[in-house]
């Protein structure tokens, strides 16, 4: 009996585990270890959040790989890292370090303007940023086994995660309706490929997993992305550039839980002293946006 | 007949969409009063430490305990290291089966395999014979069954991957993501 590992159902199998769960960006095994015991289902390794890069500026790439190895080893549960849009080479970097997850990531800065990573040619899976449809499907037909829609990473404003899930969301109810003979328009118009379209319409969902992602600060903005139909939510600098991070984080796994009990809401909101220091997304210039990177 | 699946963290959605294949009635199960009128309950995949501080700070370990006492419970992956009473470090746990697992057996995501299983007592309970195909991902093993647990179904090198005891069922695959339905007939056979 032969076994096969790789596979599209592993890759995409991992991705239906961490479901119902919180995601954490950490920046090195203490943060790791906090986030671990606050609950999350994963955490992604990186040398700064994204408000760090924001502020910073500059080349943002792939982590140190010792950084990486020492996250990986501090904790049990998943460890995801981000490699730069179409660096191919930081992606079989992070794969030879066994890395769970693969970010392909519009927070860092895009190693191709034009193309992204061929990810069917990896054996760990990766996930993927989306605004809507067309580049959800773009991403998948790539390879990712997981997609997150993109939000605006680093700002503490959860306006464009709510515009991109709301866009994703709404473009799947929308296939529903539709007659068959309408879907090859549909795939034309949202530069989807075909085939993916046709999956989505005959499952009503994505035909891999979604979480939110870029702008979730509180308990209640992870609530909100699950109402709204995702399946679980990263959360970037919300937590450890808050007060409490590890009463944050705790606060935030229990209401992805229990996204739909108001009174459980209203009673881990409490006393979470400051939340991250937000970032009006709707006043920022079009070239600071992350959002945007991906093709 | 109506199963419920712990929705506290993982793939619980997946559980309940094969439950309803084979004609089941479903209900989520996040606190205690969840588990009223159920007459089984599935513990899903997921990460074990963030279902058992769930469990923890919703005070569902001991209800969960009661409940297994008399209904059937089957945990898959993380649902089984949360069934189990040993596991070789310190998390929350509900001791109902006398199993030792060890997580993360097999390495890490890359490490992860699909492979086709010979599984004597569910061929027999469900009257097949092809293989049973089983998706392992980032899966514990069961190390050891001791006092009324037993075997199940263990891989070509003897590591042991399946187990029951009575009424109680772990797996360290997860049957909720394949098309077979065969081992949750199963599981239905020991709750009714």
């Amino acid at each position: 009996m032969e076994a096969k590992t790789g596979t599209w159902t592993e890759k995409k199998g991992l991705a239906q585990m961490l479901k119902g769960g919180v995601i954490m960006d950490v920046v090195d095994a203490k943060q790791a270890k906090i986030a671990e015991d606050a609950g999350a289902c994963a955490v992604m390794a990186l040398e700064r959040v994204p408000a760090d890069i924001r502020a910073d500026g500059g080349v943002a790439r792939m982590s140190d790989p010792d950084m990486i190895l020492k996250i990986m080893d501090a904790v049990s549960i998943p460890v995801m890292a981000k490699c730069r849009i179409g660096h191919f080479v930081e992606a079989q970097i992070l794969e030879s370090i066994g890395i769970d997850y693969i970010d392909e990531s519009e927070v860092l800065t895009p190693a191709d303007e034009e193309h992204h990573i061929l990810k069917h040619n990896f054996k760990v899976p990766f996930v993927c940023g989306c605004r809507n449809i067309g580049e959800a499907l773009r991403r998948i037909g790539e390879g990712a086994a997981m997609i997150r829609t993109k939000g605006e990473a680093g700002t503490g404003d959860v306006v464009e995660a709510v515009r991109h899930a709301r866009s994703v969301i709404g473009s799947i109810k929308q296939l529903q309706v539709m007659g068959d003979e309408e879907l090859m328009t549909f795939a034309k118009n949202n530069g989807a490929p075909y085939e993916l379209v046709k999956e989505v319409k005959e499952l009503g969902r994505m035909p891999v997993v979604n979480f939110a992602a870029g702008g979730v600060a509180t308990p209640a903005d992870a609530a909100l992305m699950m109402q709204l139909g995702v399946d679980g939510v990263f959360v970037g600098s919300g937590i450890f550039k808050s007060g409490d991070p590890a009463k944050r984080a705790a606060a935030i796994v229990k209401s992805v839980t229990h996204y739909q009990d108001a009174s459980i809401l209203a009673e881990v909101s409490k006393n979470l002293g400051e939340a991250m220091v937000g970032r009006n997304a709707a006043h920022m210039p079009e070239g600071e946006k992350l959002a945007v990177r991906g093709w | 007949m109506k199963i419920g699946v712990l929705a506290l963290q993982g793939d619980f959605a997946e559980h309940i969409s094969m439950l309803k294949k084979i004609g089941v009635e479903t209900a989520e199960v996040r606190l205690p009063k969840h588990l009223n009128g159920l007459d089984g309950l599935i513990m899903p995949g997921g990460e074990s430490t963030t279902i058992g501080k769930l469990a923890v700070a919703y005070n569902l370990m001991d209800p969960l305990r009661e409940f297994g006492k008399s209904h059937a419970i089957w945990g898959t992956c993380a649902g089984a290291i949360f069934l189990s009473k040993d596991i070789g470090r310190s998390q929350p746990l509900l001791g109902l089966m006398d199993i030792k697992v060890q997580r993360n057996a097999f390495g890490r995501q890359v490490d992860s395999f699909e492979t086709d299983l010979k599984i004597d007592e569910l061929f027999k309970a469900t009257g097949t014979e092809h293989p049973y195909h089983a998706v392992f991902i980032r899966a514990p093993i069961i190390e050891s069954v001791h006092g009324k647990a037993k075997v199940l179904s263990a891989l070509e090198d003897g590591r042991i991957i399946a187990a029951q005891e009575g009424h109680l069922l772990a797996t360290s695959f997860h049957p909720e993501l394949t098309n077979d339905t065969r081992f949750h007939e199963y599981f239905i056979s020991l709750a009714s």
